[in-house]
């Protein structure tokens, strides 16, 4: 074997430096995945920058004040106008805590029965529906609610108000009950049931399993079971998905648009046939609206906006640091 | 001669029990009936609740006299459950059920050829159909695809490929997007294309509007698939001599493809039957219209809505028979994501 002594060969070149093609891809795929970031910065931008007028005008009271009115002369000039969406905000808001209040207990226990007591075939059949009814159109949901669940409803609200009334949040005065913030919010906890279902099931899922086979060895029946092992480990995963449902009604606007009465009063009590909507109020006066007061819209647009954004802000970050830390 | 014992299931019911349970079960219907019968309770609801009730109650005193009290809690415990998860289904139930029966006397064949230009909500149903909704629809769902699937996928690469300092706030963002409510997107549309750039309704201000809405189901389902890809495959395409681009060009796509599929799809799922941001954006025409960038163009979930605020009796037939529609869209939808996701685990194991 002849070797070339003395020709020692330039030592090969080795870096990490990624090659163009490498660069572009990197290029396009990072300009990609920021348009999440574009995109809800626009959002806010343009809303923002519509609404600008109105709420330098109103101040504060656009959200504090409950008048929304307007009167333009002839020329379709503005002479006096008052926006406010206190009534709007209240009425979300009762809406969306009635939902939670009512779905939450369910979707416990629906996700405890399908984690825990359900058969396997059982099981898949009913994450698949629960599944399918998250995607079932909000309009489904509203016509459905106005035509077959609102007289059962109206029915179940008279009888709160029969049983409970001494309550005040169950005051009726006048005694309305149709389309009130509570059968809003039952259709709206009709709606987040399958969101809260799914992530509580995914939370108690992953309840650890060593000490699942503790309990039962230590002789727990199934409930002894569930009460020390999987409730403690997923309390703070169903809040977060009960905040996640919380955000999703609170922007939903179809549905509550067909079976809500919007009225421009702030009103607490849920069973009175008087409520209030950001999202609906945004449909109701859009068709007939003037240019101003369409920037008034795109103001209570960017409150809701901002709303739903902290709401799911939150709910991400407690059912991400859910389970990282065992007791 | 050695005696084999016979394996002892101690685990099984014996068929005492069994009988035990069953008559539970039948004496609470009888008792139901009677407290109906008797009490001031009435209504298939009264039936429903006061039998979950007594059933609990039964079985509870019968597993406290057997076993003591934790048996009775158990006991009474998994009606209370079986109780939520029956309040769970019950709703969608009744939500196919209504839809299917009301919707049906809509559908004639004259629906899927005909347009309502020369027909109003409140005609007899043999005018008019739901062919300008139905095409409307389409052309809506494709735009936002052909912009939501590459932005979708791009951010999903991001997060599952590059990995880069921006990984955990895109991934927050994206989640944050998800809750963007509808009419707010609609908004957007309306304040940032519509009013200053092209001030008319269209087909293409209302893509734009579901696109926003689209794009996070289609990342987050993207992400899902492309995590599961093994490692391996990237590595062995790296070993190969392959550039980045490469691999995930030629070995992680092709390799998830069925699962972005079932993206694309569920997201499809997802924007089929939203109205709100159409109600503001698209004006809901009543005529076939091709051209998604000028005109008002109709889309199902429009339609439905039209009809529905018409208020006659044929109009809201026309809601039913056009939710009928959507909803047999969505559920077909589904069951191709499922079959697809279905055949990737089998292709798995």
């Amino acid at each position: 074997m002849s070797t070339n002594s003395g020709v020692i060969p330039a030592p090969r070149e080795l870096t990490t430096e990624p090659r163009r093609s490498d660069k572009v891809f990197r290029a396009v795929v990072t300009s990609g995945g920021l348009s999440s970031l574009v995109i809800l910065g626009l959002i806010a931008v343009f809303l923002g920058y519509r609404g600008f007028e109105v709420l330098r005008q109103e101040g504060f009271g656009f959200i504090t004040n409950s008048d929304w009115s307007i009167s333009t002369d002839d020329a379709g000039n503005v002479i006096e106008s008052h926006f406010g969406l206190a009534a709007m905000l209240v009425g979300t808001i009762l809406c969306s805590l009635v939902a939670v209040v009512i779905a939450v207990p369910i979707s416990v226990l629906t996700s405890v029965f399908l984690n825990f007591y359900c058969p396997q075939w059982l099981k898949n059949f009913l994450v698949a529906i629960i599944d399918m009814m998250a995607a079932f159109p909000s309009i489904l949901f509203g016509i459905w609610g106005f035509l077959v669940l609102m007289p059962s409803v109206e029915y179940w609200a008279k009888l709160i108000h029969k049983y409970f009334g001494f309550i005040p949040l169950f005051e009726l005065e006048p005694f309305i009950v149709t389309r009130s913030p509570f059968v809003a919010g039952v259709v709206l906890a009709i709606m987040i049931i399958p969101i809260i279902t799914s992530v509580s099931r995914e939370i108690f899922a992953q309840a650890p399993l060593d000490r699942i086979q503790a309990a039962y060895a230590l002789g727990a029946t199934r409930w002894a079971m569930i009460k020390a092992v999987v409730i403690p480990y997923g309390r703070s995963g169903v809040i977060g998905g009960a905040m996640l449902g919380l955000g999703r009604a609170m922007g939903e606007t179809v549905a509550v648009f067909t079976v809500l009465n919007i009225v421009f009063q702030v009103n607490w009590h849920v069973l009175l046939g008087a409520g209030g909507n950001v999202a609906s109020l945004i449909i109701l006066k859009f068709g007939d609206a003037s240019p101003y007061e369409i920037k008034a819209l795109m103001a209570a647009g960017l409150i809701l906006f901002l709303l739903t954004l902290v709401v799911n802000a939150v709910a991400n970050f407690i059912v991400k640091n859910t389970g990282k830390s065992g007791r | 001669m050695t005696i084999i014992p016979k394996p002892a299931k101690p685990w099984t019911s014996t068929p005492s029990a069994r009988a035990k349970e069953i008559a539970l079960f039948l004496g609470s219907i009888l008792l139901t009936v009677i407290v109906v019968q008797v009490t001031a309770f009435k209504g298939k609801l009264a039936y429903f609740f006061i039998f979950f009730l007594l059933y609990a109650l039964t079985t509870a005193i019968f597993q406290y006299s057997a076993r003591g009290m934790a048996a009775a809690k158990d006991a009474l415990v998994k009606a209370i459950v079986v109780l939520g998860a029956v309040v769970t289904v019950l709703p969608i139930a009744s939500i196919i059920f209504t839809v299917a029966s009301k919707g049906l006397p809509g559908i004639r064949p004259g629906l899927f050829t005909n347009d309502m230009s020369l027909a109003t909500s409140t005609d007899p149903l043999t005018n008019g159909g739901l062919l300008h909704a139905i095409t409307g629809t389409l052309t809506l769902v494709s735009i936002s695809l052909f912009l939501s699937v590459p932005i979708g996928i791009l951010t999903a690469l991001y997060l599952t490929e590059i990995k880069g300092r921006f990984t955990n706030p895109i991934r927050f963002l994206v989640q944050a997007m998800s809750g963007v409510p509808s009419i707010v997107a609609g908004l957007f549309i309306l304040s940032a294309v519509l009013y200053p750039i092209t001030k008319s309704y269209s087909g293409f201000m209302g893509a734009l509007a579901l696109t926003i809405l689209m794009i996070p189901t289609i990342t987050r389902t993207s992400e899902e698939v492309l995590l599961l890809i093994p490692n391996e495959l990237r590595e062995a395409g790296v070993a190969l001599g392959g550039t980045q681009w490469r691999t995930v060009a030629m070995i992680v796509l092709p390799a998830a493809r069925s699962g972005l599929v079932t993206a694309m799809i569920l997201g499809v799922a997802r924007i089929s039957g939203e109205t709100a941001p159409l109600l503001l954006l698209t004006g809901g025409g009543d005529k076939v219209n091709p051209n998604p960038f000028s005109g008002s163009l109709g889309s199902l979930p429009y339609y439905i809505w039209k009809s529905f605020n018409a208020g006659s009796p044929e109009a809201i037939t026309r809601a039913w028979a056009g939710l009928l529609v959507l909803l047999v869209v969505v559920l077909i939808l589904f069951t191709l994501a499922r079959l697809l996701t279905n055949q990737k685990m089998k292709a798995r194991k």
